[in-house]
């Protein structure tokens, strides 16, 4: 069984290795090519990490700063909204609701990859999620900072904020509960925070190799503080795994509550377009969808600069296009049904904002929309496409770009046609721009240096999903055919741990 | 001048083995030894180690139960309390105790409360963070982040003979047996 699957599996990381499912358990693909040991995989993942600061690589730099200018325009841009108010952008009556929402709903949508992918992939013990998890629930933290940041600043008076918050007061006023908009603050705070504490929970054990690796002082304090004195203890990690299943057993309803929540600021309305009991569904179908595209993303490319191809492989990359797929297929379902629902309820007001959407004056961000959400991901069924790095990412960046247009259509769209004929006008962006790109710049700026210091694999997590980390594992001359995980990958780098 | 040598008084023995294979009979051997007061710490979680050890399941799950409960009571008391009482308003036509309108943010605070509870509980048993312990005094265990596993048992340990313990774990297959100094 060893040599046979050794040998089809190739070289070239960048290549699926199909093995022969005689045996469906132990012909699976081992998720770590290379062969390599526990250290190794260390060494590897912590690469980038460990260079001294003089040494960052010039691309890195690069997006740092650049990242970093974005996000100094970015404060700019809030300072020019503060002293100058909402004007500044093209909302206009009846469209109140334009990029500030739009950009919104793109970045929290964007978040839940990262949550589905540590939770529910985690639940369901998918473990091929021990690669991407580190790297997903990053981008979903700055992802939903960049979408409370639209969602705070949207309000007009930003410094009026606080009246969000049940904060106790002189009037004994408190925030209405039963709005969905309040509901949305809840579900948001909520998610950052319990998606922080996951993260970080994550983080703590490769903290520690961090600090024990680490030989210069600011290094051994800053790792040392947030590993909190971990040590791996049998004692600890008995504690540690209960507490991690806890948080993924309460983040996965989360997640699906956090969109549908998001969605219920539209769907309760009474507006045609928005009132529709399909959107909790589709919106956490497509936020799942635009999610998996950023992180793949995100991930092509960091997996080829940061040498980390044996632990991301090819099997990894065509897992998330198949989500993508999944997902894709799932919200292309949603389209259609909003049509046939508008058809079938023989309501002309909700008839016409369908005909309207498709033929209308936004016709061509519709249609940006479907060939980007609906066309490009059907290509994933071939499996030449799914397991090609390059169309991977063309085709992750179309999703990126559909389900921007996406919000921008169920938004603006909606709004634009009010009932009367003289409520009607056309929206168009005035400095919108800058607000787009500050929240990339933000996203960007903190993402990359989550990459130049911290670790982004969870090397904790990768390692126990190895061979070798299995204590019955047939490497080790118990004897073979007992206990799990025995992914036959016996090369002379193993048995030098036997 | 060590410092074993100036504080004599050892805090326990640290023995180190090569792979979760070799340390997983080792615990399973201290553990059938008697020894209580000893612990093994790994780079990752070591599948059915805490069992080898003897280690009792974790309590988390019902302490977050309990202060979930809590936390999920509170806020639906409190969303009719300040919907219903502290500034009675009349939203929508709808009742001041409109339950399927609180489920929202009752839900949302449900889980805040059991992660934070989860979250802080584990930091809390385990006594971490501790900034320092005596196993950090040894060069060896620097490795014990990357891919080597550990065994110690503290001279406290009723059981705990220098000569007899040390034998014992040299005799599981530690490829090294280290004092730790106090």
């Amino acid at each position: 069984m060893s040599a046979t699957t050794e040998a089809t599996l190739p070289q070239d990381p960048n290549v699926r290795g199909d093995v022969s499912l005689d045996e469906p358990v132990k012909g699976r693909e081992a998720l770590v090519r290379g062969g390599h040991s526990f250290h190794e995989v260390t060494e590897m993942v912590l690469k980038v990490n460990e260079l001294p600061v003089a040494k960052t690589p010039n691309g890195l730099k690069f997006g740092i700063a650049l990242g970093g200018a974005g996000f100094a325009m970015f404060g700019g841009y809030i300072g020019y909204l503060f002293w100058m108010g909402p004007g500044i952008w093209g909302n206009n009556n009846p469209v109140g609701w334009a990029w500030d929402i739009v950009n919104f709903v793109f970045w929290v949508g964007i978040g839940h990859a990262g949550t589905l992918i540590s939770a529910i992939l985690y639940l369901f013990r998918q473990k091929w999620r021990t690669s991407i998890n580190r790297y997903a629930e990053a981008m979903t933290i700055f992802a939903v900072l960049a979408a409370s940041s639209c969602v705070a600043l949207h309000t007009g008076r930003i410094w009026m904020d606080f009246y969000l918050f049940p904060l106790p007061n002189q009037m004994g006023l408190w925030p209405n509960f039963r709005s969905p908009l309040e509901w949305d603050v809840f579900a948001v705070n909520t998610y950052l925070f319990v998606s922080l504490l996951f993260w970080f929970t994550g983080l703590v054990p490769d903290f520690a190799t961090l600090r024990d690796r680490a030989r210069v002082r600011w290094r051994q304090l800053f790792y040392g503080m947030l590993a909190l004195g971990w040590r791996g203890s049998t004692r600890h990690w008995v504690h540690y795994e209960k507490a991690y299943q806890i948080l993924a057993a309460f983040s996965a309803p989360l997640v699906l509550s956090v969109h549908t929540i998001v969605s219920f600021d539209f769907a309760v309305s009474q507006l045609p377009g928005w009132h529709t009991t399909i959107f909790p569904p589709y919106f956490v179908a497509g936020a799942i969808f635009s999610g998996f595209a950023m992180v793949q993303t995100l991930m092509l490319p960091a997996r080829a600069w940061l040498g980390l191809k044996d632990i991301v492989t090819v099997k990894h990359i065509e897992n998330m296009n198949k989500i993508i797929l999944l997902t894709g297929t799932l919200v292309g379902y949603a389209y259609a049904m909003e049509y046939f629902v508008a058809f079938y309820s023989g309501n002309e007001y909700e008839g016409f904002t369908f005909i309207n959407r498709s033929f209308g004056p936004y016709s061509w961000a519709y249609w940006t929309m479907v060939s980007c959400n609906v066309i490009s991901p059907q290509l994933f069924w071939f499996k030449k496409i799914r397991t090609s790095v390059a169309w991977s990412f063309v085709l992750a960046f179309f999703v990126n770009i559909g389900m921007w247009f996406e919000r921008f259509v169920i938004t603006v769209t909606s709004l634009h046609r009010d009932a009367l004929v003289s409520s009607w006008d056309y929206f168009v962006p005035v400095t919108e721009v800058f607000f787009l790109l500050g929240t990339f710049g933000l996203f960007f700026f903190l993402f990359l240096l989550f990459v130049r210091f911290f670790p982004v694999i969870a090397m904790a997590e990768v390692k126990s999903v190895m061979p070798q980390a299995n204590p019955h594992w047939e490497g080790y001359g118990h004897g073979a055919g007992h206990g799990p995980g025995q992914t036959a990958h016996a090369s002379a780098a193993h048995g030098a741990h036997s | 001048m060590t410092a074993l040598e100036k504080n004599p008084r050892i805090w326990g023995l640290l023995a180190q083995y090569e792979n979760p294979s070799t340390i997983f009979t080792a615990c399973e051997k201290v553990r059938d030894a008697g020894y209580e007061k000893w612990d093994s710490c790994t780079p990752f979680p070591v599948h059915g180690l805490e069992k080898a050890m003897g280690c009792k399941p974790s309590k988390i799950p019902w302490i977050v139960l309990c202060v979930g409960l809590c936390g999920s009571t509170f806020m639906l008391w409190f969303e009719s309390f300040a919907m219903g009482n502290l500034y009675p308003m009349v939203v929508g036509g709808k009742p001041l105790f409109s339950l399927p309108a609180f489920v929202p943010i009752w839900y949302e605070i449900t889980v805040l409360s059991s992660c934070l509870t989860a979250f802080f509980a584990n930091w809390i048993l385990s006594g971490l963070p501790q900034p320092n312990h005596p196993a950090f005094n040894s060069k060896a265990f620097e490795r014990v982040t990357d891919d080597k596993f550990f065994i110690m048992i503290e001279s406290e340990d009723p059981k705990f003979d220098i000569e007899q313990t040390r034998a014992l774990l040299q005799s599981t297959g530690a490829t090294l047996v280290e004092e730790l100094p106090s």
